[in-house]
């Protein structure tokens, strides 16, 4: 037969300072875990949303990120009769892109970050359709103007619309402020490539990136097999959403590495807490246990009824972490990016799965800090409890 | 002393509670320790900054380059000890997951600016002599397993279509300055500016110049920038530590972050030990009593208490963070690249010792001053 739950509730609300303490032990340690892997999930998630599955990025053969190496100008002429790019009436929805980063003091501390800059084609909005206008205008080529990310126009000086940008030797006028639906483009200033070569004095026919809308994403093989044939170009194809979840895993895996290790030690301390308040419960409840014992409840539902007790706590206190780090969703927070030393904005992101594996975590650590006690309680002889003091 | 035996005898009575509260303590100095450690590991940079040093880099940013011959027009400013010159090569060993910093530095000079940095004369004669020689950071040398007289091959696609530079080891260097940077590797500019195509021909990545007196740094910095103002390449220059500083500034947030969450972890963590010892003295109360009926007096009662939660506070800490400086240099070794270097410093330690006191003296002293303040009859009614 079972111990009525209501046993259960009772004996929490007699101990109740040590049973808040334990409480707040598992709280503490779901919270920095929840915390943490919401970090690691939003710095992924920002650079994996950059990129696109239908689009394909051609960087120099060996090149490891967009910052090293060129891409010469005829290359990219190359690439606009390749088969497999989406081609509309205006052209092929092709952007040969010059990508550097620039120093722009952050609002926060006033000090200079490294924003990334982008030159574009024209047409890189039919290309990055995730990206989108949302107050202003588009750039006009030829002209001095750049767009910025959302995240830009608030995280850096001088990036508001109307705003004059000092970058390279060139005043920019800021005429618009892009959407790139919270990816790293948000970070970004955007404007036209040819100027932006100029502005920084870099060599006039020399790129870094080209980025090509595929017909449809079936195309890639067919675009990778004629540029990997062809014996002009000198350059590598990978499918946008690949170099972008591969920029993630070097600051993804640091997150990940500390924070499991914070979360993992404070689960160790969270569950001696466990142990000591179920230990000192059972300690303090011998007699009560053995006269149970006594009345016919088993050994089994003993153990069950202290490891309910334990999962109650637990619980409890998983609850509580969970709802106590909530409000960080959708934060963002600053980071660099290490491939390409450019300073980027992402956010937090808690999702429902990542709040149930934190109330799991809870579980387990109330499983292992209330077993042990609650077996203790069972295997005590009943004479002898029933002696004691 | 007198009351050893009394004061043992209590602290195992309980064995179990004993173990999980010196492993509370343990979980809650290890965290402490290894939180300050990464903590620190991002503002190193500006920490071990020389006073005495400045850069000078392209005020358009620093992937720009500056002139070679701006070189000598800086030596030429009064103030100016020694100037160098360091260009950022940006290569791969192997694989990109062997991330370490490499450098093209200027050899004549580097010496006289970067004093911290140490390699025995003879591997320096030998560098120096070696046109494609290299000096390679100690950890990064440990790290692959590098030793002196190795090729080492590095892919590079930053200057021309991509190839590979093949380099010889002729030093290992260490680093003066404790928790000083020890993972560069360095090659010779001569080398490297005969290989590169026009565009980087004749050019540095930055300047790092050496002052004759500290105080001199505003003047000698606005001299510099003044001498090439209105160039092709217009300068800025500040302190190293600025440098550095404006370099951390970039990651203010995570810093805050580690931050928060040391003080979430500790918090959680002081309690459940204030706790347990609270309960423990709690339990014992008639017997507190019994001794105070013997003759014991109130601060004896409270000195026994105390004593308890001070030795478990103090095995517990060192416990902990005995077990941060075995777990620091196998993480440093996992996060290689990742972070700088971390060293759990003696500062750190004994801060961490100091706290873990202090949490045992807190949560024996509550508890404690509840039974001195206990009239014996009350004690011993209770049970």
């Amino acid at each position: 037969m079972a111990i009525p739950v209501v046993y259960n509730f009772r004996s929490v609300k007699a101990r109740w300072t040590s049973a808040i303490v334990a409480v707040l032990g598992i709280a503490g340690t779901v919270g920095v875990f929840i915390a943490m892997l919401s970090l690691a999930r939003g710095f992924r998630a920002t650079l994996v949303s950059s990129g696109s599955y239908d689009n394909a990025l051609v960087l120099r053969a060996g090149s490891t990120s967009e910052m090293t190496g060129a891409v010469p100008l005829e290359s990219s002429k190359i690439l606009q009769d390749a088969p497999g790019v989406a081609r509309v009436v205006g052209g092929p929805l092709i952007t040969t892109e010059a990508v550097l980063v620039a120093p722009i003091p952050m609002v926060a501390t006033g000090t200079d970050a490294n924003v990334q800059v982008r030159g574009v084609s024209p047409n890189v909005l039919a290309i990055r359709n995730n990206v989108k206008v949302a107050e202003g205008r588009m750039f006009q080529p030829g002209l001095s103007e750049v767009i910025v990310g959302k995240n830009a126009t608030k995280s850096y000086k001088n990036l508001g619309l109307g705003d004059t940008l000092s970058m390279g030797d060139t005043q920019w006028k800021v005429v618009g402020v892009f959407d790139a639906g919270g990816s790293a483009f948000d970070s970004e200033v955007w404007c036209d490539a040819h100027l932006l070569n100029g502005a920084f004095k870099r060599p006039e026919d020399s790129y870094q990136s080209v980025t090509v809308h595929l017909a449809s994403a079936n195309s890639f093989e067919q675009f990778k097999d004629f540029v990997t044939a062809d014996p002009r170009l000198n350059v590598d194809v990978t499918r946008e959403i690949d170099y972008y979840s591969k920029q993630s895993t070097r600051m993804t895996q640091l997150i990940t590495i500390l924070g499991g290790l914070v979360a993992a030690v404070m689960a160790i301390g969270a569950i001696f807490g466990a142990l000591n308040t179920m230990y000192s419960a059972v300690a303090e409840r011998g007699r009560e246990i053995a006269t149970m014992r006594a009345l016919g409840f088993g050994a089994a539902a003993v153990v069950f009824s202290f490891l309910i007790e334990a999962l109650l706590i637990s619980f409890v206190g998983g609850a509580l972490g969970a709802a106590a780090v909530l409000p960080l969703n959708g934060l963002t927070t600053g980071a660099m990016n290490w491939q390409t030393f450019s300073h980027m904005e992402f956010a937090f992101k808690i999702t429902p799965i990542l709040l149930l594996s934190g109330l799991i975590f809870a579980l387990i650590m109330g499983v292992l800090g209330g077993l042990p006690p609650a077996v203790r309680a069972a295997q005590r002889p009943v004479a002898t409890a029933l002696r004691e003091l | 002393m007198r009351f050893r035996g009394l004061i043992f005898a209590n602290l195992f009575r309980k064995k179990v509670r004993l173990i999980l509260t010196i492993g509370s303590f343990a979980v809650a100095l290890f965290l402490f320790a290894f939180l300050a450690v990464v903590r620190s590991a991002f503002s190193r940079g500006a920490e071990v900054a020389g006073a005495d040093r400045l850069i000078t880099t392209n005020r358009i940013g620093l992937i720009q380059t500056l002139p070679i011959s701006y070189q000598d027009r800086i030596a030429a400013i009064p103030g100016v000890k020694a100037v160098t010159q360091n260009h950022w090569f940006g290569g791969v060993y192997q694989d990109e997951k062997n991330f370490f910093v490499q450098f093209v530095i200027d050899p004549d000079n580097m010496r006289k600016v970067m004093n911290e940095f140490v390699v025995p004369d003879d591997q320096w004669a030998n560098f120096l002599k070696d046109r494609q020689g290299a000096v390679v950071g100690v950890k990064t040398a440990e790290r692959f397993g590098w030793k002196i007289g190795d090729r080492i091959p590095i892919k590079n696609s930053l200057y021309g279509p991509t190839k590979t530079w093949e380099f010889n080891l002729d030093g290992i260097y260490h680093n003066s300055r404790p928790g000083g940077d020890e993972n560069q590797f360095w090659i010779q500019w001569k080398y490297f500016d005969e290989n590169v195509p026009a565009f980087a021909k004749s050019t540095a990545g930055w300047y790092v110049l050496k002052l004759d007196n500290p105080d001199d740094a505003a003047r000698v910095g606005k001299a510099i920038d003044t001498m090439f103002a209105n160039s092709s390449a217009e300068t800025k220059t500040e302190t190293e530590s600025a440098f550095a500083i404006g370099f951390i500034k970039q990651f203010g947030n995570i810093e805050f972050l580690i931050e928060s969450i040391g003080v979430v972890v500790f918090f959680t963590l002081l309690l459940v030990t204030g706790n347990t010892m609270a309960i423990s003295v709690r339990e014992r109360i008639s017997e507190l009593g019994v001794l105070k009926a013997i003759g014991y007096s109130d601060r004896a009662v409270l000195f026994f208490v105390l004593a308890e939660s001070l030795v478990i506070a103090l095995i517990g800490g060192l416990a902990g963070l005995g077990l941060a400086l075995l777990a620091v240099p196998v993480l440093g070794a996992k996060l290689n690249g990742l972070l700088p270097s971390l060293v759990l410093s003696p500062a750190i330690l004994s801060l961490g010792l100091g706290v873990a006191l202090l949490v045992g003296a807190v949560s024996g002293l509550l508890p404690g001053i509840g039974a001195m303040r206990m009239r014996v009859v009350n004690a011993l009614r209770r049970v």
